[in-house]
C-alpha cells in the first residue's frame, strides 16, 4: 500500500474500522475513534497498513467504509457478513491467517452493541495480549512495541509489548486526518467472505434509543463576566468521595448501597 | 537603403512574431479542452475590447486616454507601417496617416514614460521599465522613417550613416513590440489578451452575450460523475487551456493587488503574483525573474522570489509528505483568499482569479484532504449534519418557538420563500431574522419558512474546494424546493443568495429549472416600500454608512436596494471611501475565518477603520458574515464602538408603530438581560 514498505518486510498493522454513527443525525460515517486507529497506524514509520472490515454491504455502510479509503488507502479487505450476524469468529479467522504484528481497534463501535469487548474476545481467541487506551505507539523495535497509555487527567503510561498485539484507541490519540473524496471514490473493496455465525442471542434482543442521562446542573449566580468565568474554568470540586481501603466486600457494597441511596439513584 | 533594410526588417519580425505564436499557442494547448466558438468569439473581440475592456480601464481616465493614444496609435502604425514601408505604398495620405499614427503613439508613450518615473508600488518594474522607451523607439522611429516617404525630406537625407541608426531604432521597437509579443514580452498582453477576450472561459461576462441582466458569477461545476476527470486542478496542465491562455494575458498592472484584502492584511496572497506563477508553471522554471511585489509573509515580511519553481506536469502545491518542500505556490496563498472577487472586478484583462483559486482549492480539498484550520471539520460537519457549525439539524427553528413561522411542510404554497440560511444557529443573525420576521409580518407578505428540511445552502463547502458535499447539499435542498410553490425566495443571507440564484441551476433534474426569482433581504424589502406596503415612520436621526457585501454587490450587483432602503429610512448615509463595486471585503467569505491564514493585521479590523473614518455612529450590512466579522472588531482604545445593523434591524425600527399597522407584529425578546446562567 505504501511503497517504501514494498522493499523492506516492514511492520504489518491492521486496523479494524466498523460504521460509525453521527451522535446527533445517526447517520453512518467513519467511526470517531476506528478513524484515530487508522491515523495512529498511518504515522508509524515503514509501516504496511491494512484496513478490516467486517458487517454487512450496503449503500449506507459503504460510504461510510469509503471514509477510511478517503484518508488515503487504495483498498479495503471487508469481510461480508449478514446482518446480525457475531462477527468475532470471521475476524479471528482472517487475523489469524493475516498474521500483523500489530492490531489496532476503536474502544468500542458507534452502532450494534457497543460493547467494547471485541478486542478482548479476539485477544482471548489468539492468545494476544491486549492493551487499551492507547495514546500514542512510540516505537517499534525487535518484536517489542513501546506503547503510551492515556489515563485519566491527561496522565500517560508507557508499557512495552512483545508483538503481536491488539490495541484499542483512546479518545486521546491524534485527531484524524481529513478523508478526503478522490481517494475515497477510487478505492475498492477486496471482497472475501468469512464464516458466518449468526448471533441468536442479539436477533431476541429489542433495541431501543438509550434514554438520556439526566446531568447535574451547575447553576451559576453570577453577576459578571469574570465571576461567571471562573465558574466555568473552576477544576471540579471532590471533597466528598471517600477512598475505602482494606474492607471486606460486603462492607464495600454496602458503601456503594448507601451512596446510590443518598444520590436518589436507587430508593 | 532604408528601402531595402526596412521592409526585411518588418516582415522577418513578422515571421518571428509568427514562430513565437506558434509557440505560444502551443503552451496554451497543454491545458485541458474547453468548448468555445472560436469563429464568434473573434468575431466578438473587438467589441469586447472597446466596451468590456475599455469599461474597466476608464476607472483610471488618465491610463486610459494613455492607453488609447498608445495602443491605438500602434495598431495603426504597424498596419499603415506594413504597407508604406513593407510594401512600398506611399502614396496619397497613407504616408501622412503613418505620421499621424507613429505621432500619437510617441504622445501617448510621454505619458507611458511620465508614469514610470516614480511607478507605483503594485506596477511591476523590471523588464516593464525599458517598455516606454521601446514605445518611443518605434513611434519615433517610424516617424522619422516616414518623412522621406511623404516628401518631407529627401530620400537620401543624412546618409547610411543615419539610415543605419535609424533601422537600428526602428529594429529595437520592432523586437519589442512585434516579436516581444509572442515571445513573452511585455506586449505578451496584447497578443494573449486579445485572444483571451475572444476565448473567455465566461463568454456570459461579456456585454454581446445575453445573461438576463445579472454579471455571470457561479462557479463552474465539477463533473462528478466522470470518474477520469481530475479532481480540480493540481498541476497547471489540468487548468484548460483558455484559462492558460487568460493568465498568459496579464499585464501585470496590479490593480488587483491594490484592491486585495488578503494582500493588504499581510497574508500570504497577491493576486498578480498568483497569475504570472500560473505563466511559470505553465512554461516551466523559476519565479525568479518576477519583478512585481512578492507574496507577503507574516514572519519574513515578504517571501523572497525564486524559492519556488515549476513546470505543467508538476505539482503546483508540494504534497504533505514533503513537508518543507515547495513546489509552484505554497497552499497558504490559496487559503488566504476571501474570494470577494475584488480582483477580478478590477482586472483589465478580464482573467478570473477566483475561479482559478478554486480550482486549485477542489484538488487540494478533494484530492489530498489538506483542507487547512477548521475547514476540514467544518466539512466534516456539513456531511453529517447539513450545517457547518454541527448542530442539531432537528433544531433549526428552536430561535423562533415564539413567532409560530408558517412551515412550507404545512402550508405548501406562500408568496415568499423564506430561506434562513445557517444563520439560524448563530444568536447575533436571529435578531436579524427576527427583525426580518417583523418586517415582512408589518407588510403583510405571505411567507412561509423550510425549518427542519432546510439544508446548508453549500456556499462555503464549495468555496473551500469540497465539490462533492456542496453537490450533495445542492441536490437535496433542490428536491426540497421542488416539492413546493412559491413565487420567490427571499434571504438575508448574500451567500446563500449566490448560490441559490446564481449555481444551483446547474444541478437541477433533467427537463426541470429554477423558475423562481430569488431576492436578498435589502431588495425584497425595497421592494415593499416601493409598493407601499411598508409603512416607515422616518426619523432616524442617525449618520450610518453601508458596507456592500461582496456577495450581493459584486457578485450580483446589487448596489442601489439598500442605499434606496436607508434612504427611505431618513438617515443620513456617508459613503466610504471604498463602496459600491470597490467594497472592501469583510474577510469572511470563501472559508477564510474557517481557514484562518495568519497576516500582519485583520481584514475587518482594516475594514471597521474605513467605517472609522466616515465617522459614522452605526455601519449598516445586509449579511450575517459581515455582521459577525465586524461586531468581532475590537475598537481603538478611546474610540466609541461603531454600532453594526443589518438593513432588516433599520426597517424593523422604523415601523409605523401607530395602532392602524401593529396588530400582528410580535414582540421583541431579543433585548431581555440573562443574568442567570445555566452551565453543564
Amino acid at each position: 500500500m505504501q511503497p517504501e514498505s514494498a522493499m523492506t518486510p516492514g511492520l504489518e498493522v491492521t486496523v479494524l474500522v466498523s460504521v460509525g454513527r453521527h451522535p446527533l443525525t445517526g447517520r453512518a460515517r467513519r467511526a470517531d475513534q476506528d478513524a484515530r486507529g487508522v491515523e495512529l497506524a498511518r504515522s508509524l514509520a515503514n509501516a504496511q497498513v491494512r484496513l478490516l472490515h467486517a458487517g454487512m454491504r450496503d449503500e449506507s455502510s459503504e460510504a461510510a467504509l469509503r471514509g477510511y479509503l478517503g484518508m488515503g488507502f487504495t483498498e479495503l479487505s471487508l469481510l461480508e457478513q449478514p446482518e446480525g450476524a457475531d462477527v468475532l469468529p470471521a475476524l479471528a479467522e482472517a487475523l489469524d491467517a493475516m498474521s500483523p504484528h500489530l492490531v489496532i481497534a476503536g474502544e468500542r463501535a458507534e452502532r450494534g452493541e457497543g460493547s467494547g469487548l471485541l478486542p478482548y474476545l479476539l485477544a482471548e481467541r489468539l492468545g494476544w495480549p491486549l492493551v487499551s487506551g492507547l495514546a500514542a505507539v512510540e516505537s517499534v523495535e525487535e518484536g517489542m512495541a513501546t506503547l503510551l497509555q492515556a489515563l485519566p487527567r491527561g496522565q500517560r503510561r508507557r508499557l512495552k509489548v512483545r508483538l503481536p498485539v491488539i490495541v484499542t484507541v483512546d479518545d486521546a490519540a491524534p485527531a484524524p486526518r481529513q478523508s478526503a473524496y478522490g481517494p475515497a471514490r477510487r478505492g475498492a473493496f477486496e471482497t472475501a467472505a468469512g464464516p458466518v455465525s449468526d448471533d441468536e442471542q442479539w436477533a431476541a434482543w429489542q433495541v431501543q434509543p438509550a434514554r438520556q442521562r439526566p446531568k447535574r446542573l451547575k447553576i451559576v449566580k453570577a453577576a459578571s463576566a469574570r465571576d461567571r468565568f471562573k465558574a466555568a474554568a473552576a477544576k471540579a470540586e471532590g471533597g466528598s468521595g471517600q477512598v475505602l481501603t482494606d474492607v471486606t466486600p460486603t462492607q464495600g457494597a454496602e458503601a456503594i448501597l448507601t451512596l446510590l441511596r443518598e444520590e436518589d439513584v436507587l430508593r | 537603403m532604408l528601402d531595402i533594410l526596412l521592409p526585411i526588417l518588418l516582415f522577418a519580425a513578422l515571421a518571428v512574431a509568427a514562430l513565437g505564436a506558434w509557440r505560444r499557442v502551443r503552451l496554451w494547448r497543454r491545458g485541458r479542452a474547453s468548448q468555445v466558438s472560436v469563429f464568434r468569439g473573434l468575431i466578438a473581440m473587438p467589441r469586447r475590447y472597446l466596451v468590456d475592456l475599455h469599461h474597466v480601464v476608464a476607472r483610471d481616465k488618465v491610463m486610459a486616454n494613455t492607453h488609447v493614444a498608445t495602443a491605438g496609435g500602434f495598431v495603426a502604425a504597424l498596419g499603415l507601417a506594413i504597407v508604406v514601408h513593407g510594401l512600398g505604398l506611399a502614396e496619397g495620405v497613407l504616408g501622412w496617416l503613418l505620421l499621424a499614427a507613429s505621432a500619437t503613439m510617441f504622445a501617448g508613450s510621454l505619458f507611458v514614460v511620465r508614469r514610470r518615473r516614480n511607478p507605483p508600488a503594485r506596477l511591476s518594474k523590471g523588464p516593464w521599465m525599458r517598455l516606454p522607451k521601446s514605445l518611443m523607439a518605434f513611434s519615433l522611429g517610424i516617424f522619422v522613417v516616414t518623412l522621406p516617404a511623404v516628401g518631407v525630406l529627401p530620400a537620401d537625407a543624412g546618409g547610411w550613416l543615419v539610415a543605419l541608426v535609424l533601422a537600428a531604432v526602428v529594429a529595437w521597437g520592432l523586437a519589442e513590440l512585434v516579436v516581444g509579443m509572442t515571445w513573452g514580452g511585455p506586449m505578451k498582453h496584447a497578443f494573449a489578451g486579445a485572444l483571451h477576450l475572444a476565448f473567455h472561459r465566461r463568454p456570459e461576462r461579456f456585454s454581446d452575450t445575453q445573461h438576463g441582466g445579472s454579471p455571470p458569477t457561479g462557479l463552474k461545476a465539477l463533473d462528478l460523475d466522470d470518474a477520469e476527470a481530475p479532481l480540480g486542478v493540481g498541476q497547471p496542465s489540468d487548468f484548460t487551456w483558455n484559462q492558460l491562455l487568460g493568465f498568459d494575458a496579464c499585464v501585470q498592472c496590479g490593480r488587483c493587488e491594490a484592491v486585495c484584502p488578503a494582500f493588504a492584511a499581510g497574508q500570504p496572497l497577491n493576486p498578480k503574483k498568483l497569475i504570472q506563477d500560473m505563466v511559470v508553471g505553465m512554461a516551466g522554471g523559476s519565479d525568479a525573474q518576477y519583478a512585481g511585489s512578492p507574496y507577503p509573509s507574516p514572519e519574513r515580511g515578504d517571501q523572497p522570489v525564486g524559492e519556488h519553481q515549476g513546470s505543467p506536469h508538476g505539482p503546483i502545491v508540494a504534497p504533505a509528505s514533503t513537508k518543507d518542500g515547495k513546489a509552484l505556490v505554497d497552499a497558504e496563498t490559496l487559503w488566504s483568499c476571501t474570494t470577494c472577487r475584488a480582483c477580478v472586478e478590477e482586472c483589465p484583462m478580464m482573467i478570473e482569479h477566483v475561479d482559478a483559486i478554486v480550482d486549485m482549492r477542489r484538488h487540494l480539498t478533494l484530492e489530498e484532504g489538506a483542507t487547512p484550520g477548521k475547514g476540514a471539520e467544518v466539512i466534516d460537519n456539513l456531511i453529517a449534519t447539513d450545517n457547518p457549525g454541527g448542530f442539531d439539524p432537528g433544531g433549526r427553528l428552536n430561535w423562533a418557538a415564539d413567532l409560530e413561522l408558517p412551515l412550507m411542510a404545512d402550508v405548501e404554497r406562500a408568496e415568499v420563500l423564506l430561506w434562513l440560511g445557517d444563520g439560524v444557529f448563530d444568536m447575533r443573525n436571529q435578531r436579524t431574522l427576527r427583525a426580518l420576521v417583523k418586517v415582512l409580518r408589518a407588510a403583510d407578505v405571505d411567507f412561509a419558512v423550510l425549518g427542519n428540511e432546510e439544508r446548508d445552502s453549500g456556499d462555503v463547502a464549495r468555496r473551500l474546494g469540497d465539490e462533492a458535499t456542496f453537490q450533495s447539499l445542492a441536490r437535496r435542498n433542490i428536491a426540497t424546493l421542488s416539492q413546493y410553490r412559491f413565487d420567490c425566495v427571499v434571504t438575508c443571507d448574500p451567500h446563500s443568495f449566490h448560490v441559490l440564484k446564481n449555481e444551483y441551476g446547474a444541478f437541477y433534474p433533467e427537463g426541470q429549472e429554477a423558475g423562481y426569482p430569488v431576492w436578498h433581504h435589502s431588495t425584497f424589502i425595497n421592494q415593499l416600500i416601493e409598493a407601499g406596503r411598508l409603512r416607515l415612520a422616518p426619523g432616524q436621526a442617525a449618520r450610518v454608512t453601508y458596507h456592500d457585501p461582496c456577495y450581493l454587490g459584486r457578485y450580483n450587483g446589487e448596489y442601489e436596494a439598500p442605499r434606496a432602503v436607508l434612504q427611505a429610512l431618513g438617515v443620513e448615509l456617508v459613503e466610504m471611501q471604498r463602496s459600491g463595486y470597490r467594497s472592501r471585503c469583510c474577510g469572511g467569505g470563501g472559508g477564510a475565518p474557517v481557514t484562518d491564514i495568519p497576516g500582519k493585521q485583520r481584514i475587518p479590523d482594516m475594514r471597521m477603520g474605513d467605517v472609522r473614518e466616515t465617522q459614522a455612529e452605526q455601519v449598516v450590512v445586509g449579511c450575517p458574515q459581515c455582521t459577525a466579522m465586524f461586531e468581532g472588531v475590537v475598537p481603538p482604545a478611546g474610540d466609541e464602538e461603531v454600532a453594526v445593523k443589518d438593513i432588516a434591524e433599520m426597517v424593523a425600527a422604523a415601523l409605523d408603530t401607530t395602532p392602524a399597522a401593529t396588530s400582528s407584529a410580535p414582540r421583541d425578546t431579543s433585548t431581555a438581560q440573562a443574568t442567570e446562567e445555566v452551565m453543564s
